[in-house]
């Protein structure tokens, strides 16, 4: 029988490789999917939780975190375009201009 | 939900991400993330969350996904340069350091989870066709979250403008 520790378990592994890809990787977009893997490791718990207490709250907190995701992906693509037309790289070792 | 249907959306998912972060292209990556997030709606649709499961679709693998995909082609840099002046790939002590601490996260969480006890969801035919009804989204999100919802306008209007005016050629 599935039961909420297995949805759990799932998230906590999902958020874990969203983590790993942060601290391994070395280009900007990665690194955005890396931040929409934990995003929706969180929601996963959400939506289980709510399951669990036979309410719809926790979906109502799973759209909010999709707005967000949306609204953070929006910025950063943008942030990442106008990088990419200043050092001609991905790679978030080149942007240090405010490094000291 | 069925267990079979449990482990093979979760296979899938664990999967792709490993996948995700494993490519050197982007391209890929985004491709393998929106197999993950499909699969998350399988799961979404097994904990009696049908809303839920179509926007993860239609959002995230739609909408998100998309200008993901848009900004890698546009990009068009397949692959993970050296930057000049900066030092490529990671030396391999800073490797093994976030190698051993994402690990080692990922055991502290485990390790807390397993302390839980085992929880199984309550069968109650009434609470799942309550979680799983539209109608009672809607009311609850425009009724006792109606203040919330309108200031998440306000976030997508404030990104909309910055995300123009960071894109901008001559900022």
């Amino acid at each position: 029988m599935i039961t909420l520790n297995h949805f759990l378990l799932l998230s906590a592994l999902l958020f874990s490789i969203g983590t790993a890809g942060i601290f391994l990787r070395r280009n900007v977009i990665t690194l955005l999917l890396s931040v929409e893997i934990m995003l929706n490791a969180v929601n996963l718990t959400f939506v289980a939780l709510g399951r669990f207490n036979g309410s719809v709250e926790g979906q109502i907190i799973t759209f909010f975190v999709m707005t967000v995701a949306a609204a953070e992906a929006a910025v950063g693509l943008a942030l990442v375009i106008a990088l990419f037309r200043h050092r001609e790289t991905l790679s978030p070792d080149a942007f240090t201009s405010l490094k000291w | 939900m069925a267990p079979w249907l449990f482990y093979l959306f979760a296979t899938i998912s664990v999967v792709s991400s490993i996948g995700v972060i494993g490519q050197r292209n982007p391209m890929y990556s985004v491709l393998l993330l929106i197999g993950s997030f499909i699969s998350l709606a399988g799961l979404y649709v097994g904990l009696d969350s049908p809303f839920v499961a179509v926007t993860q679709i239609v959002v995230y693998a739609g909408a998100i996904m998309v200008l993901f995909l848009f900004v890698v082609m546009l990009l068009n840099a397949p692959r993970e340069d050296v930057a000049p002046g900066a030092q490529l790939p990671i030396p391999g002590v800073v490797k093994a350091y976030g190698g051993v601490l994402s690990v080692a996260m990922a055991a502290m969480l485990l390790w807390a989870l397993s302390r839980l006890g085992v929880v199984p969801f309550v069968e109650d035919p009434q609470a799942a066709e309550r979680v799983a009804s539209v109608r009672d989204i809607g009311l609850m999100l425009f009724r006792d979250h109606a203040f919330s919802f309108e200031v998440t306008s306000i976030l997508i209007l404030v990104a909309m403008v910055g995300a123009v005016v960071l894109a901008k050629k001559t900022v």
